[in-house]
């Protein structure tokens, strides 16, 4: 048992810490550095144009896209290596935010279904961040239970004609293209009707609405499809088959490791070093005390347990289910260290201004942006039934719905 | 990066697992809970033969001199099987502050003895309520001799030697501790067998009167020796909790396939998934942390107090978890005594306080944090 590379691996790390160290936008450093959940933000500059020019100065170099084949824009390496970079990176890894959903699930369906043409012409302007990807999947009656959503595809000459709405799409606002799934038979089952496109989303017809999140802040949208249409060049795997393609996009949302997820507890723990109470240091109080341990080994198992799905990649091998736990632990505990750390302020936690609010109102801006963590990219209760499901092997739930006629699905009303 | 046992190591785990299932039996374990036998003689002789005992003792002491690594995968299977023998007393209390702190003729005269199951042996450091602390020891030690009592000492009545935490000084000063090997068979101490939680691990009260005994480690060394005795034994119980934590989540999954009610098996209401799959969380994180606790032990990092403390934590709360609810899962027949699940559950309730509460490893986890921080 050990924490060492193996030569190879060393290798590649010192590569990469060198090219970082020469090339990376060093004048954010501190700032991406202190940025937490809820709050990433770079004085004088627009975040989205430094994280492109980050992306497209690593692709001209090679280290965009790791894991992803030379000829798509990646750079053919191992998954051990694509994790040494991202530690390697650090904190200029935030930058990468809005890519994440086109490198980590756009881009794997395009190089499973899209033809050899497409893949050369689309994929290596993703990998190097010039052109944006957005996944459009959720809807107003589809977000867990994705398979009910009603987006129709009609098929008129050699093209698809798109009417419906997504909804809770990440990035949409600034997205050049997207994978769509649509319905295209509503006379089979639910997951037996549906299509994977991919689409411009300059075309015309597409209508993307900010949506304002309770956080107050707008990363989702609403898109709305009217008579959009799409070329049938442009379907990803077989008509109908649209529910398979879509295990391969969240299949690869679940495969991201060595990303760490945000717990809260680092800067907990800052916090309550510095914070003074009427009695003496918050960290010299015993209920305090009691509480960050209690924080501190969920962070601490977590930590470790991507490193042990890290020996696995090291080794050659496949990681086991651990690391399926990662989103539900940090998730509601990110929620509960920021409503902790508004507590130990008292009165005044209510303040969020930065100028005001301790700590420059970071744990306020947590807990505001906390609520979302534990639903996107599936909820507490969906990763819960998926540990069940296939890590225990439980029964999968009762779907009343499974081998219905999608149309005569009951909706209360619904359209 | 390897964070992950050797092949050698799980091919290990796998014989005590398989050695376990044979010879410690839920009946075997019942024996000893029924008050039928003080521990399984028969399972700590096999265990002794299979080199279990001595697995971390160096083979000039008459062990198998393998390493703490080997030791943690069985632990984690002694945990698993409940196996009702002093082996965490013995081998990670006993036999760890003999190797951190012994003489050459102590280890020589205890070590082989451990190795070999003709000697067992515990700590006797608590002094009723309360957790470990220079100022709660009031056992003194005075001419070579003790006077005082010590409760609960786990394994007491069944140990033959102990090693004991004595008062050499009257301040409340780490220094005025000190620890002795004392040979319980050779007079001036008297057990008493109490009455605790879990019977399957015996807890006595031990009275020395005039007890004669040797000093482990410099005089006034004590407290710093026990400190670090804790924090191995600490890690290598986790790993028993982690094993009982495992055993106790999938004695729940087995049983909520297993059991329909309202037409279809338990386990496909979300109530009981969900239960089973936080369950599963809390058992992994601990895996997880104890997986760091094992690497600081078998490296002597000097990470080892703070990740001893957090595998503690860590493991306490996940079998203290998963022992609760799969009574839970199992609903009445969960609480009837014919079923195995209130064994795991006395077993994570006892093992929670064996060596301090989780509030005492909590304070001291962040206590070790800010030095860290501060470093």
């Amino acid at each position: 048992m050990n924490f060492d590379d193996t030569p190879q691996e060393a290798a590649f790390r010192a590569e990469a810490r060198a090219w970082i160290q020469a090339n990376a936008p060093k004048q954010y450093e501190e700032e991406l550095r202190k940025s937490s959940l809820g709050r990433t933000v770079l004085k004088g500059a627009n975040i989205l144009d430094v994280a492109k020019a980050w992306q497209k100065k690593k692709a001209d170099a090679g280290w965009a896209c790791l894991h992803w084949p030379k000829e798509y824009g990646g750079r053919g390496a191992s998954p051990i290596e694509r994790v040494i970079w991202q530690q390697e990176e650090g904190p200029f890894g935030k930058l990468s935010g809005m890519f994440i959903i086109g490198h980590g699930m756009c881009g794997p369906t395009m190089m499973a279904y899209a033809g050899e043409e497409q893949k050369r012409e689309y994929l290596p302007p993703l990998a190097s961040g010039e052109k944006i990807w957005c996944q459009l999947f959720s809807e107003p009656a589809g977000g867990s239970d994705v398979a009910g959503l009603r987006t129709r595809a009609e098929k008129k000459g050699d093209d698809w004609i798109i009417n419906g709405q997504k909804i809770w799409t990440s990035g949409a606002h600034y997205s050049d293209y997207g994978i769509l799934l649509t319905r295209t038979d509503p006379n089979v089952p639910k997951h037996k009707g549906l299509t994977m496109f991919f689409l411009d989303m300059k075309s015309p017809g597409v209508e993307v609405r900010p949506i304002r999140q309770a956080s107050g802040q707008s990363d989702f949208n609403e898109v709305y499809f009217t008579d959009v249409k799409i070329p049938d060049s442009q379907r990803l795997g077989a008509v109908n088959d649209g529910w398979n393609v879509s295990l391969t996009t969240l299949m690869n949302e679940r495969m991201s490791i060595g990303a760490g997820v945000a717990t809260g507890f680092p800067e907990l723990f800052e916090f309550c070093n510095s914070l003074m109470l009427e009695d003496g240091p918050a960290i010299e109080d015993r209920s305090v005390r009691s509480r960050l341990a209690n924080y501190a080994v969920k962070a601490s198992g977590l930590r470790y347990t991507s490193m042990r799905a890290i020996s696995a990649l090291s080794k050659g091998e496949r990681p086991g289910p651990e690391n399926s736990i990662g989103k539900l632990v940090a998730g509601s505990m990110v929620q509960e260290v920021a409503m902790y750390a508004l507590d130990l302020q008292g009165a005044a936690g209510v303040l969020s201004g930065p100028e005001d609010a301790e700590v420059a109102g970071k744990f306020q801006a947590m807990l505001l942006r906390a609520p979302g963590t534990r639903v996107e990219g599936g909820t507490d209760e969906i990763m819960r039934n998926i540990i069940a499901e296939r890590v225990l092997g439980l029964p999968g739930d009762i779907r009343v719905d499974k081998d219905v006629p999608f149309n005569q699905i009951p909706t209360k009303g619904r359209t | 990066m390897n964070f992950d046992f050797s092949d050698e190591q799980k091919q290990m785990r796998d014989a005590a697992r398989k050695f376990l299932t044979e010879k410690c039996p839920p009946k075997a374990v019942r024996e000893v809970l029924d008050g039928k036998a003080p521990y399984d003689k028969e399972l700590w002789k096999g265990l002794a033969e299979m080199g279990f005992l001595g697995v971390a003792i160096p083979e000039q002491f008459g062990g198998a001199g393998a390493g703490h690594l080997e030791l943690c995968v069985i632990a984690e299977e002694m945990g698993r099987a409940n196996a009702p023998v002093p082996f965490s007393s013995t081998v990670y209390l006993a036999a760890e502050a003999l190797l951190l702190a012994g003489s050459d003729a102590q280890k020589q005269k205890w070590l082989p003895k451990i190795a070999s199951g003709a000697a067992i042996g515990t700590l006797a450091l608590f002094e009723g309520k309360g957790n470990p602390s220079p100022k709660a020891i009031k056992l003194q030690a005075s001419g070579g001799t003790l006077n005082g009592v010590k409760r609960p000492v786990p394994d007491g009545a069944i140990a033959d030697f102990a090693v004991v935490a004595a008062r050499t000084g009257s301040t409340e000063r780490d220094s005025d501790i000190s620890l002795f090997l004392v040979d319980l068979k050779a007079g001036g101490v008297e057990a008493k067998p109490l009455t605790n939680v879990d019977p399957t691990r015996g807890q006595a009260e031990l009275t020395f009167t005039k007890a004669n005994a040797e000093p482990l480690g410099a005089a006034g060394e004590g407290w710093s020796i026990l400190t670090q005795v804790l924090d191995r034994a600490a890690v290598l119980l986790a790993f028993e909790q982690v094993g009982g934590s495992d055993r106790a989540l999938e004695m729940g999954r087995d049983y909520a396939l297993d059991r329909i009610a309202f037409g279809r098996p338990i386990g496909s209401f979300q109530a009981v998934k969900h239960m089973l799959a936080d369950m599963y969380v809390s058992a992994t994180l601990a895996r997880s942390n104890c997986y760091y606790g094992a690497w600081a032990l078998s490296t002597n990092a000097s990470e080892l107090p703070e990740a001893a403390a957090a595998a503690r934590i860590s493991a306490t709360q996940a079998f203290q978890h998963c022992s609760k609810n799969n009574i839970q899962v199992h609903g009445g027949m969960g609480f009837t005594w014919e079923f195995d699940c209130h064994m795991y559950y006395r077993r994570a309730n006892t093992t929670a306080l064996t060596l301090g509460s989780l509030s005492y490893w909590e304070d001291q986890l962040i206590d070790r944090m800010r030095k860290k921080n501060a470093a």
